[in-house]
């Protein structure tokens, strides 16, 4: 029977009604803020809805197209990186590479796993603002190696001991910010990397310190490749903000190839806000890179790299088709490692978390041993296995977009193309000008009568 | 090497223990990332002269544009004539001695080394500085965020009297004063609001 008073569970079916712009993690917000005098800044990348790759589909092939035999007929998936004007240009068996996370940020057994995963599935792992360690060196057969603002631990023997180097000026999770790494992650080892004293909170510049715009930038890179002999590529790493300019400022620096990581992206630690409302979505920034890339003459030659948000084979079928020619994952592949691993919850619970959700990357507690620096956590992660799951994530996921691209009629992942996709979504319509499916409109386009066909 | 006529990235990356005499003006970035090298410039130099500097001996015999010696993990720059801003940005651990003056925003997040001025130091000396020491013999128009003057001990006198003779000048350590971190900012308090 039911009882008069029915319970607070479900506080709708008793008239009240949420306000949906003070809604309860708003109002938790401005409670916290005002509680403590603090702002929130945790890891990971925007959590609010964005257009993303699920807005896109892919059209199968028909009449006018024939597919592939799935695993019989061949589709290649092997990429080329950095074939502008480096000596020895990175080639990839799958265009899913490991993007730049920093040791300090996550734990060497991390960065060793990373590594091992990458190497399995002949792929590349990147370092990060912390510098070059002897686990990801060791264990990662092809190592890009960053150029950040703060130059922590950068030094000439590292510089000539990558495969490559990416120059950072920005990430997608807080274009225009710097890093941080906060007193509880900076240990004697992370320290002396950085040259700092132990437990303090670092802030890394946002700027880089000898060179401002790109015509320095032009000069900075000419001074990477007299130092490393011309050998390898120059990537460029660039937070989504406005990046048909910034790509074509990097192409005429002179990049090998251009890293392209939207808001979604992932981060150690930022500050809420930050993810949250800086930068633009990773579909909304490929088609403005594409074109630049074109109107430079330059697409393909110089290589574009995205990164922000993407989880599976489609999202990797769909950069591609895009324009892109390979992509990076950080977040996916700290999932893969073990990160919010149900299995852990009650050690979430226990620091107000929950699998799923936990995203405090800055504080350095991570049950499963990636995003910490504390030594008895960190053994919690066996390099060797994460290393295995992180291989499979890859094979999955190359595999993944194998299907897609053959069910296209591919016979390799680059020769996906603008035309196989359609957008679900007026947004991504407008965004990346494919066609609303089952239409022929693209909004912004009078008149339009792309091929939908 | 003559004649480099503003050249960028000369000499650039060298790792042997070699004299290399530039004579001329050279571009951005001269004498970058050097390790063990001695490298003597007698005219101005560029932008981010002796960047990240690992090791050796880079002299300047003119004036250097921004960030000189940025980064610069070890080994001792000298600038005879003058240096404008961000010099010794973000140091980590190189020695420079300026015999003129800075710009402005020098020493900006100096993490460790020592950066020595006979001139003035311009605005914003210091800001963010970690453990860099910094002396100063003439005028500082503004010290930066969390920088201040501290006291010359005995053992900052014998290091300042070794990094003055390492480079030939002739001022004395008493005539200088030290500039180091309060350390206030080292870990994030809403007090210091402000000061973000
Ligand atoms: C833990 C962590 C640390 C990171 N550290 C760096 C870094 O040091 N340098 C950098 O350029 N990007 C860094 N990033 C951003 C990644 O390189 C990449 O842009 C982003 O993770 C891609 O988005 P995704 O996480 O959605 O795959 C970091 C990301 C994470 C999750």
């Amino acid at each position: 029977m039911t009882t008069t008073t029915s319970p607070v569970t479900d506080p709708a079916a008793k008239g009240l009604r949420e306000n949906s712009t003070f809604d309860k993690l708003t109002i938790a917000a401005i409670r916290k803020a005002a509680a403590t005098g603090l702002y929130d800044i945790r890891g990971g990348g925007a959590k609010r809805k964005v257009p993303h790759f699920d807005d896109l589909l892919f059209l199968g092939a028909s009449m006018s197209r024939y597919p592939l035999e799935g695993y019989r007929e061949r589709c290649d998936t092997d990429v080329w990186l950095g074939t502008r004007y480096a000596k020895k240009p990175l080639h990839l068996k799958t265009p899913v590479t490991i993007a730049g996370m920093s040791f300090g940020s996550l734990s060497a057994q991390a960065k060793e796993a990373l590594g091992r995963g990458a190497s399995e599935v002949g792929t590349s792992t990147t370092s990060g603002d912390g510098g070059m360690t002897e686990e990801e060196r060791t264990h990662s057969k092809t190592l890009v190696y960053q150029y950040l603002p703060s130059r922590y631990g950068m030094n000439p023997r590292h510089l000539r001991m990558g495969d490559a180097i990416e120059v950072v000026l920005g990430q997608g999770a807080k274009p225009g910010g710097g890093g941080m790494l906060l007193g509880q992650k900076i240990t004697e080892r992370v320290a002396a990397m950085r040259t700092l004293p132990v437990g303090i909170d670092q802030r890394s510049a946002c700027r880089h310190p000898d060179w401002t715009g790109p015509d320095d930038l032009r000069i900075k890179i000419l001074e990477l490749r007299e130092i490393t002999e011309w050998e390898k590529p120059v990537y460029v790493k660039i937070g989504a903000s406005r990046p048909y300019y910034d790509v074509m400022l990097a192409i005429k620096a002179g990049a090998d190839a251009v890293v392209l990581d939207g808001m979604q992206g992932g981060t150690a630690a930022t500050q809420d806000v930050f993810i949250e409302h800086v930068g633009i979505p990773t579909l909304a920034a490929i088609p403005q890179a594409v074109e630049a890339l074109q109107e430079a003459g330059m697409h393909r030659e110089v290589q574009l790299i995205v990164s922000g948000g993407i989880r599976s084979g489609a999202d990797v079928a769909k950069a591609l088709a895009l324009g892109a020619d390979a992509v990076s994952i950080g977040t996916a592949a700290l999932i893969a490692l073990g990160d919010n691993d149900p299995a852990l919850e009650g050690e979430y619970n226990k620091i107000g978390s929950s699998a799923g959700y936990y995203d405090d990357w800055q504080a350095g507690q991570d049950p499963a041993g990636i995003t910490t620096q504390d030594p008895e956590l960190s053994k919690r992660l066996d390099p060797v296995a994460g290393g295995h799951r992180l291989a499979n994530l890859l094979r999955v996921m190359t595999m993944e977009a194998q299907i897609i691209a053959r069910a296209c009629g591919k016979a390799h992942l680059l020769h996906l193309e603008p035309e196989d996709l359609v957008a679900l979504t007026i947004e991504a319509a407008a965004m990346t000008k494919r066609p609303l499916a089952g239409t022929d409109w693209i909004p912004g386009q009078a008149g339009s009568q792309a091929g939908s066909l | 090497m003559k004649n480099p006529e503003g050249a960028h990235a000369i000499a650039v990356g060298l790792d042997q223990a070699i004299d290399v005499l530039v004579e001329g003006h050279v571009g951005y970035f001269a004498a970058g990332m050097n390790e063990q090298a001695t490298v003597t410039i007698t005219g101005n130099a560029g932008q981010g002269v002796a960047e990240n500097m690992m090791s050796g001996r880079v002299h300047v015999k003119g004036s250097a544009s921004q960030s000189a010696g940025a980064t610069a993990h070890g080994g001792l720059l000298i600038i005879d004539g003058d240096a404008t801003a961000r010099c010794g940005i973000s140091m980590k651990g190189a020695d420079i001695v300026v015999g003129g003056s800075v710009g402005h925003m020098s020493a900006f997040m100096a993490q460790a080394g020592r950066l020595v001025i006979c001139g003035d130091a311009g605005d914003g000396l210091g800001d963010s500085i970690y453990e860099a020491r910094l002396y100063v013999k003439g005028q500082v128009s503004s010290l930066g965020a969390d920088c201040i003057e501290k006291e010359m001990r005995p053992e900052h006198l014998t290091e300042l009297a070794e990094l003055l003779a390492l480079a030939g000048r002739p001022e004395q350590p008493g005539e200088f004063r030290r500039y180091g971190s309060a350390r206030q900012l080292y870990n994030f308090h809403i007090d210091n609001v402000d000061a973000y």
